[in-house]
């Protein structure tokens, strides 16, 4: 759902920005506390998998398609923090050099994507239990989908305040596409922790991160 | 090689081989944004609006005649840059981070981050 140059206005653009650069600010400062420098690394090979991830579009039925976002994903193996550094560098890179997602819709992408993906996850994993109160492939399936379509209604809001389209329409049929894509989001997120877990690979990870399984 | 390191080339090579032969058979339809702004109208509003001019538009590697070839390259790109960029700017924004450059090898669980 990378928003394109056109769609939202500049308060609208403005606003979120300064909101998503806010976050960004927060998040730099959690990171440091709990990450260290031998993580950036592994950060950055998450960033490049969730790079590479968005480009596979899976089809939803009805003519449309939808591509993991990958908030679940590093929110679980990284922390939330960390996490919204990793998705907001994929982000940057799809608007600056491939032309996904507007340079003007930019702090609405990093907001809907990068901040709220993250920060929506971490609140399932963390009402779940981290994987410990229920399987891991259950909450992560939750926390995908809610990702999905809590980025999907924070879509929505930025569209019809900045009168691109009225909030009764594009809403439902934002949250009705991304049902869908979310069920996808979920799938695949729950697929590859399960197997992360099940293999014992997780503590390899994440031993000396803020991961969610700290 | 360190277990870390073994995990950083490791999940490299995955993301590189995602990047490389699975996006070809990313489905070509539109998403789901791209869908609503289609059955409601408001598509138009955002062509030819773009403010900057990628070097990759649409993940086409330029110049390149194949299509798949072009897709796949532009993905392999995308990925090393995106491990890269995050690399050099984590550097700078953790360099203060824990004096890790002054820790011997080997202190164990106190090497953990938070001397901040």
């Amino acid at each position: 759902m990378h928003i394109p140059d056109g769609f939202v206005d500049l308060k609208t653009g403005v606003t979120t920005a300064v909101m998503s650069a806010a976050a960004l600010a927060v998040a730099v400062k959690k990171s440091r506390e709990t990450g260290d420098q031998k993580q950036v690394p592994l950060m950055g090979v998450m960033a490049a998998f969730i790079f590479a991830a968005q480009m596979v579009n899976f089809p939803v039925g009805g003519g449309t398609s939808g591509h993991l976002l990958g908030a679940a994903l590093a929110t679980y193996l990284l922390g939330p923090w960390s996490s919204m550094l990793v998705m907001s560098t994929v982000v940057i890179i799809q608007a600056l050099f491939f032309q996904d997602g507007g340079v003007t819709a930019l702090g609405s992408n990093l907001l809907n994507m990068a901040v709220l993906g993250s920060l929506v996850s971490y609140l399932i994993f963390r009402l779940l239990g981290d994987g410990r109160k229920v399987p891991v492939f259950v909450s992560a399936l939750l926390a995908g989908a809610a990702s999905v379509l809590v980025a999907a209604t924070a879509c929505s809001l930025e569209l019809a305040v900045s009168g691109t389209v009225p909030l009764k329409v594009v809403l439902p049929a934002m949250l009705g596409w991304h049902v869908l894509i979310g069920t996808g989001e979920g799938l695949i997120t729950g697929a590859i922790l399960a197997y992360l877990t099940r293999t014992q690979m997780l503590p390899e990870i994440t031993g000396s991160t803020a991961s969610m399984r700290r | 090689m360190s277990r870390r390191q073994k995990w950083v080339i490791g999940g490299l090579l995955v993301a590189l081989i995602v990047a490389a032969f699975l996006s070809p058979f990313a489905s070509t339809k539109p998403d789901g944004l791209e869908r609503v702004a289609e059955d409601h109208g408001f598509l138009e509003k955002g062509e030819g609006k773009e403010v900057i001019k990628s070097p990759i538009p649409d993940y086409v590697m330029p110049g390149v005649a194949n299509e798949t070839l072009a897709g796949s390259l532009a993905g392999v790109v995308g990925t090393l840059l995106t491990f890269i960029l995050f690399v050099l700017v984590g550097k700078i924004l953790f360099r203060r981070s824990g004096d890790y450059a002054d820790r011997k090898p080997g202190m164990g669980p106190g090497a953990k981050g938070g001397s901040l």
